[in-house]
């Protein structure tokens, strides 16, 4: 028997990879409907194997919906597009003629409590959006971890049954970034993979799993070949899942130029290791919200830098099945799945344990005892692990008392290297 | 030395760098620093001011809306009766569109702020700080 057809987001990124294209994606939002349309249409014109985004404003993510009426009512400016401020049928019409088989649009949102925003995509007829019940409500909220949880639980069965009779839901996890910057990869590998695999236990069987590019393209390829090959080896056979890339989310370069290169790394990071998706980041990004020309360019940028990309040769002399970070997020992985046979249940007591622990996370479910730094060959490491239940760690020197300068050196690695 | 310093991030922002950030320039220069974290609610905010009765409160906000829940937040302060007079600033990256805007800050400053640091400068942050502490000297 086979599979029916998936004319999906999943279905469309599996279909591109088969034939070579690396599919590129904005993170593209704005309060108006019109300029958000134009934004759709520029994205599924542009040159390049693209996929659409509605990025939701704060208010709607922290789910102040009042707020985000009143900036729409008072032509304030948002960060983002207010999905329920603007509501499900004027959503539907403005991605009628755009969304289609050749252009599938996902919605991204950062939401601990997302059980409105889903219903609101699915009612306008959008079938892909992402987060995690994790990586949306320690980066993103207050809400207890266990809340989240529950939210995500819920708001997972919603998408699940929302699909059409050839399109499947697809989620993708947050996972991979946190807080954009300064978290040893093994950690992020491992939170894609575990909130890939609640995801699944919810009903899902179209998702995808993230990674955000760190201080080292080299460990970024062994970060990325530990993902998929993690991934391969946790989630149930008959899941779809792709890997998706998101160009640096940490402090950007300033310059044009540095931002630029820092795209182009990107691009050819996710060619060489084998990522199906990337998401871009623009020249705009370290000052403003970007404009839809800058959005296009860095789209083209990026699929033109990847056309020119060619895949590593499997057993080149790299470390290719992901060596450090495989084993880092593997004991994770693991350690975490024996808590208890619920994900959920065990993603909180992992955290409230500190077997899962996020440096320099300020949520109160976050244990906090971890740090990490930036070595002098420019790979994360750890100066702390706390308590997670790392393979081989030695016992290490207590951390250096954080400064103000020493954390904005840290944070302005990638920064200072690509402007300069 | 310095006294109490009440550092908290806006309702909608969920950014956390520029609040640890803050909380270690704030920490060197000799106050004692309680950090509220991010996507704080005004009645948080309040709740805090109220039980903390901190020397400055400092509102830091860089995701864009910042103009507009600062000036929710100001205001919610200001009716107060009992901490309608603590000091409160803010600072990051106020706008969407990454410019200064004078106007913007103008009403902050009349809905009761004492100081706007519209573009995050820490230059004018410290030059406040410090004739904030020989005034309260
Ligand atoms: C890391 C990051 C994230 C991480 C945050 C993780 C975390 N927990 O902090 C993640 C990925 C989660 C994230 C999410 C979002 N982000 Co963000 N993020 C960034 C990024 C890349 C770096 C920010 C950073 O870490 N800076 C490090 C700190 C130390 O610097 P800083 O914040 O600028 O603060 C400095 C000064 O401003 C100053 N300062 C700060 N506060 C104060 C206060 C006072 C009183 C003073 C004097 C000074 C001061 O001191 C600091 C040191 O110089 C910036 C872009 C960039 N700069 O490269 C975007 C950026 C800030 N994000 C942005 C947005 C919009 C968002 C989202 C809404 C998603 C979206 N629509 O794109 C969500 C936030 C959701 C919400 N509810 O708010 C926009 C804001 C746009 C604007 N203001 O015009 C930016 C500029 C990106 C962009 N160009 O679109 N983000």
């Amino acid at each position: 028997m086979t599979a029916p057809p998936d004319r999906g987001f999943g279905g469309f990124v599996a279909t591109a990879r088969s034939h070579g294209h690396l599919v590129v994606q904005p993170r593209m939002g704005f309060g108006s409907r019109a300029r958000m349309r134009v934004g759709l249409e520029r994205t599924k014109q542009a040159q390049g194997v693209t996929v659409g985004t509605i990025t939701l404003d704060s208010y709607t993510r922290v789910g102040d919906f009042a707020a985000a009426r009143a900036a729409v009512g008072g032509n304030s400016p948002l960060n983002g597009y207010p999905l329920l401020a603007h509501g499900a049928e004027a959503t539907r019409a403005l991605l009628d003629g755009v969304q289609d088989e050749s252009f599938p649009v996902q919605v991204r949102h950062g939401s601990a409590r997302p059980q409105a925003v889903f219903a609101e995509l699915v009612a306008a007829g959008v079938h892909a959006t992402e987060g995690g019940p994790v990586s949306y409500c320690l980066p993103y909220s207050r809400t207890p971890l266990r809340e989240s949880v529950r939210h995500w639980a819920q708001s997972c069965e919603l998408l699940a049954s929302a699909g059409g009779p050839d399109v499947v839901p697809h989620l993708e996890s947050f996972g991979g970034c946190m807080l954009g910057q300064l978290c040893p990869p093994g950690l992020l590998v491992a939170l894609s993979v575990l909130e890939g695999l609640f995801f699944t236990q919810h009903g899902l069987r179209s998702i995808s799993l993230s990674y955000a590019q760190q201080t080292s393209t080299e460990q970024d390829m062994e970060a990325l070949a530990a993902l998929h090959r993690l991934a391969a080896e946790e989630l149930p056979p008959d899941v779809r899942w792709h890997s998706v890339l998101y160009a640096y989310m940490g402090l950007y370069p300033s310059t044009a130029r540095g931002a630029e290169r820092l795209l182009r790394s990107a691009a050819s990071l996710a060619v060489r290791a084998g990522a199906a998706r990337l998401i871009v980041k623009t020249t705009a990004e370290a000052h403003r919200i970007p404009t839809i020309a800058e959005n296009v360019a860095a789209l083209e940028l990026a699929a033109h830098t990847a056309a020119q990309a060619r895949p590593d040769e499997p057993g080149a002399p790299r470390d290719e099945s992901g060596g450090g970070v495989y084993a880092e997020a593997r004991a994770l992985v693991h350690a975490v799945r024996e808590l208890h046979p619920d994900l959920g249940t065990a993603l909180a007591r992992a955290f409230a344990r500190g077997l899962l622990d996020i440096p320099f996370c300020l949520h109160p479910d976050n244990q906090g005892r971890t740090r990490s730094l930036i070595d002098d060959q420019g790979r994360l490491r750890w100066s702390s692990t706390g308590g997670l239940p790392l393979p081989g760690t030695a016992p290490q020197p207590a951390a250096r008392a954080m400064t103000s300068a020493g954390l904005l050196e840290s944070l302005t690695f990638v920064q200072r290297a690509y402007d300069s | 030395m310095g006294g109490t310093v009440l550092v908290s991030g806006t309702s909608s922002d969920a950014h956390t760098w520029n609040l640890i950030y803050v909380h270690l320039f704030l920490e060197e220069r000799g106050y004692t620093v309680h950090n509220l974290g991010s996507c704080v609610p005004d009645d948080l905010l309040v709740r805090s001011c109220r039980e903390l009765r901190p020397d400055l409160v400092v509102l830091s906000s860089v995701n864009g809306h910042g103009f507009t829940d600062g000036l929710r937040a100001i205001r919610t302060i200001r009716e107060q009766r009992d901490v309608r007079h603590v000091p409160v600033v803010i600072g990051g990256k106020l706008g969407t569109d990454g410019l200064r805007n004078a106007g913007c800050t103008r009403r902050l400053l009349n809905a009761g702020f004492d100081a706007v640091f519209d573009n995050g400068d820490l230059g004018a942050f410290e030059l406040f700080l410090n004739r904030h502490r020989t005034a309260a000297a």
